[in-house]
């Protein structure tokens, strides 16, 4: 993993009800967390969703906000999640503008990285990657000489190995 | 008896009525207002007592000191806007200290919410931070599932304050639900269950190695009326008890054993005792910054001991050595059948040194000073009395003279340091302890942001006693400016007070006036052997500090005992 090693992955299950993104976000936004991204999505019981979130912060205080957030009445289950434990993906969009001169390199680094296109219109090209981080990051470097017009990412999702619940 | 099955024809106000007397809810302390018309109409009969107040913030704190004195949650209800928010210093001060309190705010009808009605405020948002839980009541089929849920929360596991935000329509609206006592769905509320024995043997091994072991009381160990179990602890170990300020009388501070209260403004022996432990086991305390000053230098060398019900709470300001989470009487009373007697004798008599050579002192040499008045308060109350305090220097004083012998007899604002709490705290320990001697400890400045509530003590003819200790400033502060800026007085002289006595006899309650060392004693008697509520209007010495004082920020060995003659540096921590 090459990302810094105070950035946390943190997966809340929580009971959907009104107000309990919030509540969440409190925690980490009291104790100075700064959160990268964050993803709320169905589980597979209807009644609870899942949030993941990556922030930044000391490990201490991270020991906190993992406590705070697992005593809300709505969250059912909170804690970090190692690269070792878990797997992670993240999906990203690009908006791409090249040079006819450029297609067969561009053409190139799309198949090595294997993202897809998605749009060719008016001399742009929407790409969908997705992979770990530390892959996105790659490909975005990548995609920089040809020039990004917009970028949008999905934001870390993450599920624990084996038999061990999330 | 319970009503489980609702009538024909009831509204939500009058479901969630009834589910409030099933709850056992003796009294409601609120004010009115057009968003909670409705439920004020189904109170109309009801066995609840509706307590009327003069402002919201009253309300919260009546039915903070209700559930302090008596262990069952306080019921509050509001209207919707400045109602709401007014109760907002009163949850927040209820929250800090783990208080058990149900906060009912009536809200603007569902279809205007988020398009600013009038006395529409988004109270859910506003408590967020400040609540244990709460709700937005979005169908009046749910209220009963609520009020359960809040009961249930509000007073398991670390007590909180839960709000419930009640918009018209629903409490208007007929409810059809086919029980008020519906199941709970509350999957992720977790309360610790039996305490770990593999924790519990840990601890008793680290006392077994232990030559000088302290015991610390905190707010923990009164909320789960840990006190007996802990005088068999402290006895068989032979060990010293020191308590927080909201620890006090959980273990008698008149048993020799105890150190009384520690801390900030605690007593030089208590804190010589922190600075000597080889270890130190917190029963319900959360080593506030009041108590550890400098965590870094906290009981450096000494094995750390942490009981507490809130995982949380666990490494959250000091790394204990061991700890176990739950009941700390639960906890307790199985530590105490896993240790054995120490050979203290000399420790204790360390400490005994400690306590002749350092004693809480006072002296009438410049006049009447509020600690002499607090000591013969403990004459006169011999600690069978509930002190509700304000907050500030009496406060301070008053946790130092005023030896509590019982947990649930000593109210104060810790955690939040409410000033205006005292007063109408006291008001709700005595609608809870109706035969109890109930006396207000109050400074001039704090009493003045409640006073209003006299007429609710009029009103409703409570005997309770207000002890004014008035030195014409917001002394703590003074006392501050004094020792660490020089002495620049900045906002704290509070000229233009009222003369007490008239203002009490305004609202038709007796006031009794004492401003002479020779009459303290008499007046009091007079007073506290009155049938009635009585204002006791104590004007003392203006310019008086607490000591022993470790200033914010500094560990306990740097505690500061006598006045100091040399400037002190400004203090790094945290007010």
């Amino acid at each position: 993993m090459t990302q810094p090693k105070n950035i946390h992955t943190i997966s809340i299950l929580v009971a959907n009800k009104p107000g309990v993104l919030v509540r969440c976000a409190l925690v980490f936004a009291r104790r100075g967390f700064n959160i990268d991204s964050l993803v709320v999505s169905p589980s597979v019981n209807p009644k609870y969703s899942r949030m993941t979130i990556t922030a930044q912060g000391d490990l201490q205080t991270l020991d906190q906000i993992i406590k705070q957030t697992n005593k809300l009445v709505d969250v059912i289950h909170c804690g970090e999640h190692t690269g070792v434990d878990s797997i992670d993906r993240e999906l990203s969009l690009f908006k791409i503008k090249y040079s006819p001169s450029q297609k067969a390199s561009l053409s190139s680094l799309i198949r090595k990285n294997k993202a897809r296109v998605l749009n060719e219109s008016q001399g742009t090209v929407i790409l969908e990657k997705s992979g770990t981080t530390a892959e996105l990051n790659s490909f975005e470097e990548g995609l920089k000489k040809f020039g990004i017009i917009e970028m949008v990412r999905s934001g870390k999702l993450v599920m624990a190995k084996g038999r061990e619940a999330t | 008896m319970k009503t489980l099955q609702p009538s024909k024809k009831m509204t939500g106000a009058e479901a969630l009525i009834r589910c409030l007397e099933n709850h056992g809810v003796e009294y409601i302390w609120g004010l009115s207002g057009g968003a909670a018309i409705p439920i004020f109409d189904a109170l109309v009969g009801s066995k609840i007592k509706l307590i009327l107040v003069r402002h919201e913030q009253g309300a919260t704190h009546m039915a903070d000191g209700y559930a302090r004195a008596t262990g069952k949650p306080g019921v509050v209800l509001v209207t919707s806007g400045p109602g709401a928010t007014n109760t907002v210093t009163g949850i927040m001060t209820a929250h800090m200290d783990s208080v058990p309190m149900i906060v009912l705010t009536g809200q603007t009808i569902s279809p205007m919410l988020g398009k600013d009605a009038f006395q529409e405020s988004d109270i859910f948002g506003i408590s967020l931070p400040i609540v244990k839980h709460s709700y937005l009541v979005k169908n009046t089929n749910d209220i009963p599932r609520i009020v359960k849920e809040a009961f249930h929360i509000t007073n398991t596991g670390r007590p909180g304050p839960v709000l419930i935000d009640l918009p018209k329509d629903i409490t208007s609206a007929a409810f059809t639900g086919d029980t008020l006592d519906p199941k709970m769905d509350i999957p992720g509320y977790k309360i610790p269950g039996k305490p770990r024995k593999a924790d519990i043997l840990k601890m008793a091994k680290m006392f077994k190695n232990s030559k000088r072991p302290l015991l610390l009381v905190g707010h923990g160990a009164v909320i789960a009326r840990a006190g007996e179990a802990i005088k068999k602890l402290a006895y068989k170990l032979q060990s010293p008890v020191t308590n927080t300020l909201l620890g006090k009388g959980e273990f008698s501070e008149t048993d020799p054993l105890s150190l009384g209260m520690l801390g900030m403004h605690g007593t030089a022996y208590a804190n010589l005792a922190l600075t000597r432990c080889d270890l130190i086991c917190s029963i319900g305390s959360r080593w506030d910054d009041r108590i550890n000053g400098n965590p870094a230098k906290f009981c450096i060398g000494a094995k750390k001991l942490h009981i507490d019900i809130d995982p949380a709470e666990i490494g959250k300001i000091v790394n204990p050595d061991a700890y176990c989470i739950g009941d700390a009487r639960l906890i307790v009373e199985e530590l105490v059948k896993y240790v054995e007697p120490l050979e203290n004798k000399e420790w204790l008599k360390e400490l005994e040194g400690y306590k002749k050579k350092y004693p809480l002192k006072f002296s009438h040499e410049k006049g009447l000073t509020a600690q002499y008045v607090l000591h013969e308060l403990q004459n006169v109350t011999q600690g069978k009395a509930i002190i509700a305090t304000d907050v500030g220097q009496h406060q301070m004083w008053s946790a130092q003279f005023n030896l509590a012998i019982k947990g649930e007899r000593w109210i104060s604002s810790g955690g939040a340091g409410t000033m205006g709490f005292g007063f109408p705290a006291a008001i709700g320990a005595q609608f809870g302890r109706p035969n109890d001697l109930v006396i207000a400890v109050v400074g001039d400045g704090g009493f003045q942001m409640t006073l209003y509530e006299l007429a609710t003590v009029f009103v409703n003819k409570l005997p309770v006693k207000v002890l004014i200790i008035d030195n014409k400033y917001l002394g703590m502060v003074r006392q501050w400016q004094e020792l660490f800026f020089d002495n620049r007085l900045s906002g704290v002289d509070l000229e233009g007070s009222p003369n007490f006595v008239k203002l009490a006899e305004s609202y038709q309650i007796k006031g009794v006036h004492i401003d002479k060392v020779e009459h303290v004693r008499e007046r009091l008697e007079e007073a506290i052997h009155f049938p009635g509520p009585v204002v006791i209007w104590a004007e003392v010495l203006k310019e008086n500090n607490v000591f022993p004082m470790v200033p914010a920020g500094k560990s306990a060995d740097e505690m500061i005992i006598e006045p100091p003659t040399t400037k002190l540096e400004k203090p790094t921590g945290s007010t």
